[in-house]
């Protein structure tokens, strides 16, 4: 009798032992997945807190506006490389965004078929392509054919970065739309492509205008692809074969240059660019967040009707 | 009458033929871009490859002086791979952690903490080699190099070297940061696709939470998880300005890694170093176009293995939930 209490006092034992021991590892692990994140979010504020603490003393209308003084003068300012972004961002959207919209409707309106798979796929693999060698493609079949630098071989590889981004999300957002849609276009009797326009897409605006602003902040930052296609240069654009300046290009030269005032004027350009891409981004993420509760959840719950 | 709508069926037909082929051409053309990329890079290169041989891939000197051209890739090659194994050492790990606690926690906290992390990810590379030059490398000098360095400098080959900030590790520690929105994205999507009824029969089991992780989630998402990590290394691999603004770019039998604490090359970062100073009549170019060569088909290979592996994981839970 006393042998069993016995027994069960040592079991009890050894399972109060078991679970502390177990509770003890569980606590330790979730310290470390917690700290996991804090250790991920110090650089992203470390990086912000210093763009913008070390930025805003180089900030001034003469900074955003004037072309670069002397090396190491101090002097001067930003402006072409301000402008150069500008025009650079609206020339690849204007080759990226047709392309990726029409490819976006192929994979979801044709998407069906081994051709459109493969598609999918590439397109997936080519948004990780080192931006480099979009750069170098551009070069070798812009520039060097022309024989000079030129500002559309810049749009042209920043382009390339930016059609799969476009086609990937125009298709996830097409296919949101509930087929009734295009059944009562057919219904209606018109052609595919005025049911793909005027309704399809009508329909999944908000979600291709996310994906393309994304995208656009994207190519915004890109540097790489754009040292051997406009080169950078510092005055105001004159044409579109010569070398023009961008904001990610400017920052690169500065920070290349052994003096303080160019380091300054680094950081000053980093503010800028930041605010730019920061900016549409946080934007877009609000703006369509709020919109998608309300828009796209009456979509997918009408989606889930009808397959019901 | 039946003439006028036999012509206007017509034309509704051509229209919707027309639409098809405009879409289907704009779908094909990142195939078409794909393979023009490969054929440029190819032909481009090929005076390098006719000069030096397969042994531009084994060759460690680097010598751009007219009579005297020597080409070869090692180094680089090796400085790319050196790099990004130890960002995916230091990135995979706090990814997972990252995705383990977004994943596991109420949207409330889970949702911001999520869009945070995103957007380490939309920050451009060349702020990231500005902060890494002018502040990160500073601290991380003097704080962790320095005296990891007088420890065990003597005795360890690897914390030899002099501390200087400009070295593999400073490049490394950024490229960790910056394939760490890709990694934990992915990552979360793959343990959310883990059913839910396996994670209920943890609990039921007595698991803790981490016993649930154990349990349920990291067997069935293991896959995915790898692929996720791949998927970081891609990254990692053609990233460019913010590895070449912080490796030190030395050249030649220089840039073979030798220590931590040692200047580098990656690929990347000498084309985008010398690339538009190398004069498209000599050699110096096609090396360079090389070097693009043997980039991109690295980075086709990884990120290839790495769709399959997500998109197979991803498919299983769309079977689980469709069953």
């Amino acid at each position: 009798m006393s042998s069993i209490q016995n027994r069960r006092q040592e079991y009890r034992s050894l399972f109060k032992q078991n679970v502390a021991k177990r509770l003890l590892v569980d606590k330790i692990v979730r310290i470390i997945v917690f700290s996991c994140v804090i250790i991920a979010i110090i650089p992203l504020g470390s990086i912000l807190v210093e763009v913008f603490k070390n930025g805003i003393t180089a900030i001034s209308i003469e900074f955003l506006t004037e072309t670069p003084g002397s090396v190491g003068s101090g002097e001067g300012g930003i402006g072409p490389a301000i402008q150069g972004t500008l025009i650079i961002i609206g020339l690849s959207s204007l080759i990226g965004v047709p392309i990726g919209v029409m490819s976006g409707i192929f994979l979801s309106e044709y998407g069906d078929n081994k051709l459109a798979r493969s598609v999918r796929f590439f397109n997936d693999v080519f948004m990780e392509f080192p931006s480099i060698i979009l750069g170098i493609f551009a070069f070798l079949i812009i520039v060097l054919v022309l024989g000079h630098f030129s500002v559309w071989a810049g749009a042209f590889a920043l382009s390339l970065i930016m059609f799969p981004i476009v086609a990937r999300t125009t298709e996830e957002s097409l296919k949101m739309v509930p087929t009734t849609y295009r059944e009562a276009g057919t219904a209606l009797g018109l052609t595919k492509w005025i049911i793909t326009f005027r309704i399809v897409i009508s329909a999944a605006k908000s979600g291709m205008v996310t994906g393309i602003l994304l995208s656009v902040s994207r190519i915004g930052g890109e540097t790489a692809p754009l040292i051997m296609t406009i080169l950078g240069s510092s005055q105001f654009f004159s044409s579109m074969d010569t070398p023009m300046d961008a904001l990610p290009l400017r920052i690169w030269r500065l920070s290349l240059l052994p003096y303080d005032s160019a380091q300054l004027q680094g950081w000053g350009a980093a503010l800028v660019l930041i605010m730019i891409i920061l900016g549409i981004n946080l934007g877009v993420r609000y703006y369509f967040a709020n919109k998608k509760n309300t828009f796209f959840r009456n979509l997918i719950k009408q989606r889930k009707n009808v397959i019901k | 009458m039946s003439k006028v709508n036999l012509n206007l069926k017509k034309r509704k037909v051509i229209s919707d033929k027309i639409f098809k082929i405009g879409a289907t051409a704009a779908g094909t053309y990142v195939l078409v871009v794909v393979v023009l990329i490969a054929f440029q890079l190819v032909s481009e290169s090929y005076p390098v490859w006719e000069e030096e041989g397969l042994s531009f891939i084994t060759k460690t000197d680097w010598n751009a002086v007219e009579g005297r051209e020597s080409f070869g890739a090692l180094p680089y090659i090796l400085g790319t791979l050196t790099t990004s194994a130890i960002a995916m050492m230091i990135g995979v790990p706090l990814s997972i952690g990252i995705a383990m606690f977004i994943s596991d926690a109420p949207p409330k906290i889970g949702a911001p903490l999520g869009f945070l992390v995103e957007l380490l990810a939309a920050v451009p590379s060349v702020i990231y080699g500005l902060w890494g030059l002018f502040v990160f490398r500073i601290y991380f000098r003097d704080w962790f190099e320095t005296p990891i360095h007088d420890a065990f400098g003597d005795n360890i080959w690897l914390f030899s070297g002099n501390p200087y900030g400009l070295d593999i590790l400073t490049a490394s520690v950024i490229l960790a940061i910056m394939i760490i929105p890709t990694v934990s994205a992915v990552s979360r999507e793959i343990m959310k696709a883990v059913p839910q009824q396996q994670k209920e029969a943890a609990y039921m089991l007595g698991a803790t939470k981490w016993e649930m992780f154990k349990l349920a989630i990291f067997p069935y998402s293991k896959t995915g998880l790898i692929g996720a990590s791949i998927l970081g290394l891609g990254r990692a691999v053609g990233e460019t300005m913010a590895v070449t603004m912080l490796i030190g770019n030395a050249t030649g039998i220089g840039a073979i890694p030798s220590s931590l604490f040692g200047p580098s090359q990656t690929m990347s970062s000498i084309i985008a170093n010398e690339f538009v100073e190398a004069s498209p009549a000599s050699i110096h170019m096609p090396a360079l176009i090389g070097i693009g060569l043997i980039l991109l088909l690295i980075a086709i290979v990884i990120n290839v293995i790495a769709h399959l592996l997500v998109t197979k994981m991803l498919k299983i839970k769309e079977g689980a939930i469709n069953n």
